[in-house]
Order: structure tokens, then C-alpha cells, then sequence
């Protein structure tokens, strides 16, 4: 027979005096409910701690790192190519666009310049990211309002983008594409063209969203006029990328400050709303996959010709130094900040991820919604638990 | 809201979808055919053929695997394990010295371990390793997952040729080596 | 006499009639349960066509015995009961959902010749209605019963002692409950022009004659076509489907009131949702659509045709609440609220008041136009002070809330 320790028997005591606290809380005026971390519509482990009466919440704090990986650690014990390979797992749905800052950085760092063909395949591959990523937050925006059936076309016609990025890459989701000074690899006969057939069908696809969703009365009695966030809160919280841009801050990196990317070489537009709610987000979103469709057209066609590959030693010591760049990545602004000291790796990495900002705002403009309204404002800043915990 | 409820719009979007997928025929062949309307595939019955380019299984060519252990060094998580001897082999020319060579003992990858980025395939400077598009090597034990030499070998029947480069490319054409 | 207003009643009532009574019943269970089974693989079939994919396709042919495995294995699964859970309420509440669910078909007529015999049909010599009871309070049967059914929610979620179940019992009840009230009116609107309570009534009020020849005498018209509009959206929030699925929330609250139930228990209630939703879409069918009455095209073979022509209508309303479900998002809890206490209740009283004022002038020789036109006024002049008390409420509220926070 075992021996019950006293250390058992205090954890048993607590446990009921927590029960008890519980149980007392359900009878009181508010009750805490916890949405998370596994919970069907946090889409990975954010946990939120909602303070609620009724349905209204009073107060709710987001408990993030339930799914923290250290990867701001791990790079100091990795040589610069061997980085972008953890990297891509940051933000999971548009991994290349994780991949073209910390190289970009890297580039700065060594003072070499990737040649035009390979700055020109870079930005396809980084706008085809941002689609594959922001098309599920179409679907998924719809799913957590209720509709069921446009999360199903969104990972239809992702699909048709994953697929090109396939075939380039040779990776779907984790494509370790870019390299310091260029690109591994170019693109394969046939590719171009199977593209523009592609960027044809997001375009219907965000037709098809737009009447599904964006039209449907009750979608809108949803998210209009709910999570209104104001551009100088926004601001205050350091979001960015579209849910600042939908608060009617003109804000873009990749107009702003088009460093190593070609942005600035095409005609494109940035999109914003004034209205700063769910709905003018998911709006912004939706305009921005129709604008990235239009970019990577424009951009196939002017494709440069040329090597994909600048002259880099065959092994790479950055030297001593430090640089920070940002880009707009499908989130929001994604930046890495590296420290070098000369070595084969970098002494450290600081990651800023744009979903951790993102959701910092949360127990500010969580206050006094209802529950459900819980669902579709965190669905609307639309968060990747990678990109929050890292 | 416009002339049609946003409702009733959304209705048709989804109706529509109903009549693609059991009537892929169109008006012309109305006849219910759902399996092939279906954007989904039914994995075990048929197969998606991956890119080319898609990294499935690593594949081992044993015979110019010189043992340098680059990608045991580079690989970012170390899932890669060379054992290897030297043995005498005999001279190039009559009458030479008998040269030493690296004589691969174990060549293993884990693939349980292995996060498929690449980079000992690329690093391999004699074209030793190759990536396959074969994706069906799934176990039901975690161990198994480990690829002896033998096993890595067999992959090399499955990777495809390189694919030719876009129009403007300069990238020289690598090819596979014959076994 | 509560079940008198069969013809079988009416003759002597001997083991023959006992009989037939008990095989109509037994019938009647059967077909329902076979019909959930169809209904969850129809769902789950258009529902997946809906999304380019194929849905159910390996049990059985076409996957038709998906919902029997599904079933089965539930039934194998583990019996969990919380241990916070209030045992007796928990082990109670998934019957308190299936009963009247069953009960509630018992009223429906599913067939009969109701074009040269008055719906009654000919079993073994004698003369019966096709439906297993045709009490003279007909229609009340399924508005109690439905409200029985929102026991079985509201103290399954209550039971749970967990706190999402506990949020979708408290939805479960307000929403039901309101929405219960709009149904009511809707169905007061077809008491008042067949007169009767009794469903086979109304199916044989709606069979009889038509408008120029081709248009049925069916209630949908009738009653001008509002009351339908109002049951058939009251009727999806009674059963808790999207768009009015609020309860099982699976977004919000993880599954709603039946988060805990696992095993056999979560099957009734599953079974008991679909037959809900077949139940539902059969009263519409009785009210509004002329049920079982339709033309007999073949002589010899009538009984066989009003089942048909049932099924068809029935058909037509199954796809429909797919089709809601495929495609619609879930409203918020006010706003349902507010759909049904400031939409859809004054509006289903003032037409109900419209058509009672119709009737009356008929009976009266008044001038239709001046009645017409007098609701028109008064409708108007009603509806604008209704938005202007709700106006004003929302601005002293929204004060208040400004006095609060400063």
C-alpha cells in the first residue's frame, strides 16, 4: 500500500478549495470562463481568461506561451543557413514571408545585394505567401461566425497556391527557399503560366467570398461596429499590418520602406477602411488577396532575367554588427533584429512577431462584449499561435 | 443592402456549388457524378502525384558518398548519422600505392527527427543525397522511421529527374547520377 | 373521446382496430427512426456537395449506413457522467429532448386520399387516417411538445455543472421560449382560417377547391404568406439550427448544452435534433403546404399518392434547413433576441389582427379595400410607435451606460 505524502495531501486540499472557488463563482454575479487553450475556435493554444456576467464580459487577459518554442534561443546555436529552416515555422501559414526578413537582415549584415531575378522571385513567392496565408483567414473569419462553407473553399483554392509554391520550393508550408545573397533555386519550366491560371482563381475566389460572406446581413450585423478599434489605440499597441491599416492608417512597409523586396518597381494600391471594426478588417484583408493577386501578376510579367544567386563564400560568417528589418508580412510587421559578432552564428536574434502585438490589445477591446463577440474579434485581428509564442 | 438580400445571394453561391459537384458534366451530361465533381481526393483510392521538386524521402546514392560528414555537420537538428572505416582500395594505375578510402559503415536519417529542410541534400558536394517526392513511409513505430543505408538507398529509384528552368534562368542543369 | 375523430373509431372498437391502431404506431416509430438515419446522411451528403467534396461514401452503398456506424459506435463508447453533474437531472434530460420529439409526429398526417375520400384510407376493411392520432387539439399537441423540448436542453445544460454547457442552457431557454411565442402566432394565423385544431382538419380545409382552377387552396396563400415566413424562421430557431444554432455554439461554447454528454446519451440527443428537424419541417408541410392533399393521377393505387406528394413537400423543406446550415452564419445572442421580440412577434400579431379583421368583414359585407387599408394605417401607425419606444429605450440605455462609465 502507498503512503499518501503531505505534499499530496495539500495538493488534494487545494484542488478542493479550488473546485470550491469555482462552484462559488458560478453563484456570484460574474463567472470566469475560460476560453482555451484547447478550445475549438482559438485555432491553437491561446488560452483567454474572460471575466463574464451574463453574457458580457467585464474583463478578459489572453495567457499566451502555451506553445513557446524558444526560437530567439535556438538560432544562437545555428549557423545562418541553418536558421531560416526553424523560422518557417513561425507564422505556419505564410512561412516564406517569415523567411525573407531575417535574410534581408543577413544581406544587410554582409553587404551583399541578391541579383534582380532573385529580388523578383523573392517578392512572388512573399506575396504568394501572403495569399495562402490571408485566404484561410477568409474562410476561418466566416467559420467563426457560423458559416461552414467558405472555410472549405478557402482551403480549395489555397490549395492551388500551396501547390505552386510546391513546385518551386519543393516544400508546402516550410519552403527554406531563400538564402542569403538569393534564392536556392529558380523556377521550373511551365511555372508562370500555371500561375497566372492560379492568381485567375483567387480572384474568383475572393469574388465568390465577397458575395458568400462579406454580403450575407447577419456576417455583417456581426462584425459591424463590433471590436472597434481606434487608429490612436492601434497605434499605442503597436498593431499593424491590416488590422491597423483597416483602422484607416495609411501604414504599409511594403510601400514605406520596400528594402530588398520590389515593391516599389509595380503599380498596386494600398487598401484601408475607416471604420476600425471586424468587418472593415476582414474587409481590408479580402482587398489586400485581390491586390496581391494583382502584384504577382504584374511581377511575372516584368521577371528579369539572370542568375538567382549572388557570390556569397561557401561558408557564411556574418560580420560583427547589428541590423533590424522589418517587413510587411501576411500578419503584420515582422521583424529580426541580429546581433553579430563575427561568428558562424548569430550571437542573437531578437524576433518581433506581428500576432504578438496583435493580440496584446485584446483585454483592452474585449471589454464589455459579448461572448460570442469574443470569437469573431480574435478571428478578425487574426492571430498565428506561432507567430504570438514563437 | 442591394435589390437581392445578401441572404439569398449567399444561397445561390452555395447552390451553385451543389449542382458543380454532383453535375460536373454541365448541362450537357447531367448525369450525377460527385466522385469526379469532388475537389477533395480520396487518398487511399487515389493519389495526389506531388511536384517534382517536393521533398518527400531523402534518397542516398551509396556509391558517391565519400563519408566527409558535411551534412551530419549542417544538418540544423542532427538527425543524421555517419559511421564510416578506412580500407585500402587498389591503385588507380599498375604499380601505384594502394589508396585509402572511406568505406560508409552507417548511414542513417531519422526520420523522426528530421524537419525536411534540405539542407544536407544541398550542402552534399559529391551528389550523394537527393530528395524523392515519395511520401508513403509512414510507421507505426517511431523506430522504424530510422533509414539504414540499405533503405535510403532504395529511395534512389524514385527521385525524379530535374526539371528544365523558366525561360531567362541561368541556374545550371544538375542531373541524377545513374545508379 | 380524444382520439374520436378517426373513422376507425367510429365502428366498433374490437381487436382488429386495436390492431391496426398498434401497427400504425409501431410503423410510425419505425419510419422516423429510419428517416433521422436518412435525413443525418442527406445532411451530411448536401452538405458535402455544397463544399466540393463527397461526404459519407464507405459505409454501405453511398455511404447510406454512416449514421448505423456512427450509432453503433457511440453506442459502445464510455458512459461519462461529471462528477459536478446533478446525476438525476443529467441522466433525465435526454429523454425529456426524444419523447416529444417522437410524440410530436403522431399528429402528422403522412398520407391519405384526400381528394374523393376525405383522407381516410382503407387497411384491412376499414376506413382510417393515415397518422397515428388526430386528437381534437390537434396543433396544441406540437406546440407543447416543443415546449417539453426545451427542458430536455435547458436542464441537460443546467445538469452538466460545467460552465459552456451552463451558458447554452440559459441561451436554450430564452431563445426557445421567445421564439416559441412568434410560432404560436404564426399558427394562429392558419387556426383562423381553417377554424379547426385538428391537423387532418386542416389538410382537408386546404385540399378542398382552389383559385382559378390551378392555384391550391393552400394556407401558404391564404394566409398571405407572412405567417409562413415568421413559422418557417421561428420553426429554425426552435430548432436550434443554424442560423439560430446559438445553443451548441460548437465556435463559442465548445458543443453548448450537450459539451459532457458522450455515449448513447449524446446519440438521443442527436437523434432527437434530426427528428426535430424532420418533425418541423412536417408541420410546416401540414400548415402551410396542404400536407398529404394533392392530385391523385392514378386511380387504384390513391393511398400511394399522398404519401408521395407528403414526401415531395417534406423534401423541399429538409433541403431548405441543409441548405440554411451550409450556408449561413450564426447570429449574436441580442440580436436574436431582438429578431424575434422586436421583429417577428409584432409582426406576427399584427397580421394575425390583419386577417382576423378580413374575416370579420367578409362575415360583415364590408369593403375589403377600406379594411386593407385601415390595417395598412393602423399597421403603419403601430409599427412606427413600437420603433419609436424602441428608439427611445436604446438612447436611455446607451445614456445610462454613458452615466456609468464616465
Amino acid at each position: 500500500m502507498t503512503t499518501v505524502s503531505d505534499q499530496q495531501k495539500l495538493s488534494y486540499i487545494a484542488a478542493q478549495a479550488a473546485d470550491a472557488r469555482v462552484n462559488l463563482e458560478i453563484e456570484s454575479e460574474g463567472m470566469t470562463l475560460n476560453l482555451g487553450p484547447q478550445h475549438p475556435a482559438t485555432h491553437g493554444t491561446l488560452r483567454i481568461i474572460a471575466r463574464i456576467d451574463g453574457e458580457q464580459v467585464i474583463r478578459a487577459d489572453p495567457v499566451m506561451g502555451y506553445m513557446h518554442r524558444g526560437y530567439e534561443k535556438l538560432t544562437e546555436v545555428r549557423t545562418y543557413p541553418q536558421v531560416t529552416t526553424l523560422i518557417n515555422r513561425i507564422d505556419w501559414l505564410g512561412s516564406f514571408a517569415n523567411e525573407v526578413p531575417f535574410i534581408l537582415a543577413a544581406e544587410k549584415l554582409m553587404e551583399v545585394e541578391a541579383p534582380p531575378r532573385a529580388q523578383w522571385i523573392r517578392t512572388i513567392l512573399f506575396e504568394m505567401s501572403r495569399i495562402a496565408n490571408v485566404v484561410l483567414f477568409l474562410g476561418d473569419m466566416a467559420v467563426q461566425v457560423g458559416a461552414i462553407t467558405p472555410v472549405f473553399f478557402a482551403f480549395r483554392d489555397r490549395e492551388h497556391v500551396l501547390n505552386q509554391i510546391e513546385s518551386v520550393t519543393g516544400g508546402r508550408f516550410h519552403p527554406n527557399f531563400d538564402r542569403i545573397g538569393g534564392l536556392k533555386d529558380d523556377f521550373p519550366k511551365g511555372w508562370i503560366d500555371e500561375t497566372r491560371q492560379v492568381m485567375k482563381k483567387m480572384r474568383r475566389f475572393c469574388d465568390e467570398i465577397e458575395v458568400l460572406v462579406m454580403d450575407n446581413e447577419i456576417f455583417q450585423a456581426r462584425t459591424r461596429g463590433i471590436g472597434v478599434i481606434p487608429a490612436d489605440v492601434g497605434l499605442s499597441y503597436g498593431l499593424s499590418g491590416a488590422n491597423i491599416r483597416g483602422s484607416g492608417v495609411d501604414r504599409d512597409l511594403r510601400r514605406d520602406n520596400p528594402c530588398g523586396l520590389v515593391h516599389d518597381q509595380i503599380d498596386w494600391k494600398v487598401w484601408t477602411h475607416p471604420d476600425g471594426d471586424s468587418f472593415s478588417r476582414f474587409w481590408v484583408r479580402l482587398q489586400e488577396v485581390r491586390e496581391s493577386t494583382g502584384i504577382v501578376s504584374q511581377l511575372l510579367d516584368s521577371l528579369p532575367s539572370g542568375p538567382v544567386m549572388a557570390k556569397v563564400p561557401r561558408i557564411i560568417k556574418v560580420p560583427a554588427g547589428e541590423a533590424y528589418v522589418e517587413t510587411e508580412n501576411p500578419l503584420g510587421a515582422m521583424g529580426y533584429y541580429i546581433v553579430s559578432k563575427g561568428d558562424l552564428v548569430p550571437f542573437r536574434v531578437k524576433i518581433r512577431s506581428a500576432s504578438f502585438s496583435n493580440v496584446s490589445i485584446t483585454p483592452w477591446l474585449l471589454q464589455g462584449v459579448y461572448v460570442p463577440d469574443i470569437i469573431t474579434i480574435l478571428a478578425s485581428l487574426y492571430f498565428i499561435l506561432g507567430d504570438i509564442d514563437r | 443592402m442591394g435589390l437581392v438580400p445578401g441572404l439569398v445571394k449567399g444561397l445561390g453561391v452555395t447552390g451553385r456549388t451543389l449542382l458543380q459537384t454532383v453535375f460536373p458534366g454541365g448541362f450537357k451530361k447531367p448525369i450525377p457524378a460527385p466522385i469526379r465533381g469532388a475537389q477533395t481526393v480520396q487518398y487511399p483510392h487515389e493519389k495526389d502525384i506531388p511536384a517534382p521538386r517536393a521533398r518527400g524521402v531523402i534518397a542516398l546514392h551509396e556509391g558517391n558518398c565519400t563519408s566527409c560528414m558535411l551534412c551530419v555537420r549542417e544538418c540544423p537538428d542532427w538527425c543524421i548519422y555517419i559511421e564510416a572505416h578506412k580500407e585500402k582500395a587498389p591503385p588507380r594505375r599498375a604499380g601505384g600505392k594502394p589508396r585509402k578510402k572511406n568505406k560508409l559503415d552507417r548511414f542513417d536519417i531519422d526520420f523522426a527527427l528530421c524537419m525536411f529542410c534540405g539542407i544536407c541534400v544541398e550542402v552534399c558536394p559529391f551528389e550523394a543525397l537527393f530528395w524523392s517526392p515519395e511520401y508513403e513511409y509512414s510507421e507505426p513505430r517511431i523506430a522504424d522511421l530510422l533509414h539504414d543505408k540499405s533503405r535510403l538507398h532504395e529511395w534512389m529509384a524514385t527521385v525524379p529527374e530535374f526539371e528544365d528552368h523558366e525561360t531567362g534562368s541561368v541556374v545550371k542543369q544538375k542531373t541524377v547520377p545513374p545508379l | 373521446m380524444i382520439l374520436a375523430l378517426d373513422p376507425l373509431y367510429l365502428t366498433n372498437i374490437g381487436l382488429a382496430v386495436v390492431l391496426i391502431a398498434l401497427l400504425k404506431v409501431v410503423l410510425a416509430f419505425a419510419i422516423v427512426l429510419v428517416a433521422v438515419l436518412f435525413m443525418v446522411w442527406f445532411e451530411r451528403k448536401v452538405i458535402a456537395d455544397m463544399q466540393h467534396r463527397i461526404g459519407p461514401n464507405i459505409a454501405g452503398p453511398w455511404g447510406l449506413f454512416q449514421t448505423l456506424a456512427d450509432g453503433l459506435k457511440l453506442l459502445m463508447k464510455e458512459d461519462l457522467v461529471p462528477e459536478h453533474s446533478n446525476r438525476f437531472v443529467f441522466k433525465l434530460a435526454p429523454f425529456l429532448a426524444i419523447v416529444p420529439a417522437f410524440l410530436t409526429f403522431a399528429i402528422i398526417p403522412i398520407g391519405g386520399n384526400f381528394e374523393s375520400k376525405g383522407g381516410s384510407v382503407r387497411i384491412f376493411g376499414y376506413d382510417t387516417y393515415l397518422q397515428v392520432a388526430d386528437p381534437p387539439i390537434g396543433i396544441l399537441l406540437f406546440l407543447a411538445m416543443s415546449s417539453i423540448a426545451v427542458y430536455g436542453v435547458m436542464l441537460a445544460g443546467w445538469s452538466s455543472g460545467s460552465k459552456f454547457p451552463l451558458l447554452g442552457s440559459v441561451r436554450a431557454s430564452a431563445q426557445m421560449v421567445s421564439y416559441e411565442a412568434a410560432l404560436g402566432l404564426s399558427v394562429l394565423a392558419v387556426i383562423l382560417q381553417t377554424g379547426s385544431l385538428s391537423t387532418h382538419e386542416m389538410v382537408a380545409d386546404q385540399a378542398a377547391g382552389g383559385f382559378l382552377g390551378f392555384i391550391p387552396n393552400w394556407n401558404i396563400i391564404v394566409t398571405g404568406f407572412v405567417p409562413f415566413l415568421i413559422f418557417l424562421i421561428a420553426g429554425t430557431a426552435e430548432l436550434n439550427r443554424p442560423p439560430f444554432d446559438l445553443v451548441e455554439a460548437e465556435q463559442e461554447l465548445v458543443g453548448g448544452f450537450h459539451t459532457e454528454y458522450s455515449s448513447f446519451r449524446f446519440a438521443i440527443f442527436f437523434l432527437a435534433e434530426y427528428l426535430n428537424t424532420i418533425n418541423m419541417s412536417a408541420i410546416i408541410v401540414t400548415l402551410f403546404l396542404g400536407g398529404p392533399s394533392g392530385p391523385v393521377l392514378i386511380e387504384g393505387i390513391d393511398w400511394a399518392w399522398g404519401i408521395l406528394w407528403f414526401l415531395v413537400k417534406l423534401f423541399v423543406f429538409l433541403f431548405a434547413f441543409v441548405w440554411f446550415r451550409a450556408t449561413l452564419p450564426r447570429f449574436r445572442y441580442d440580436q436574436l433576441m431582438d429578431l424575434g421580440w422586436k421583429l417577428l412577434i409584432p409582426l406576427s400579431l399584427g397580421w394575425f389582427l390583419f386577417l382576423a379583421a378580413l374575416n370579420i368583414g367578409n362575415d360583415r359585407g364590408w369593403n375589403p379595400g377600406v379594411v386593407v387599408g385601415v390595417t395598412i394605417v393602423g399597421g403603419f401607425a403601430g409599427g412606427a410607435l413600437l420603433m419609436a419606444a424602441i428608439r427611445t429605450a436604446r438612447t436611455e440605455r446607451i445614456s445610462q451606460e454613458v452615466d456609468a462609465h464616465g
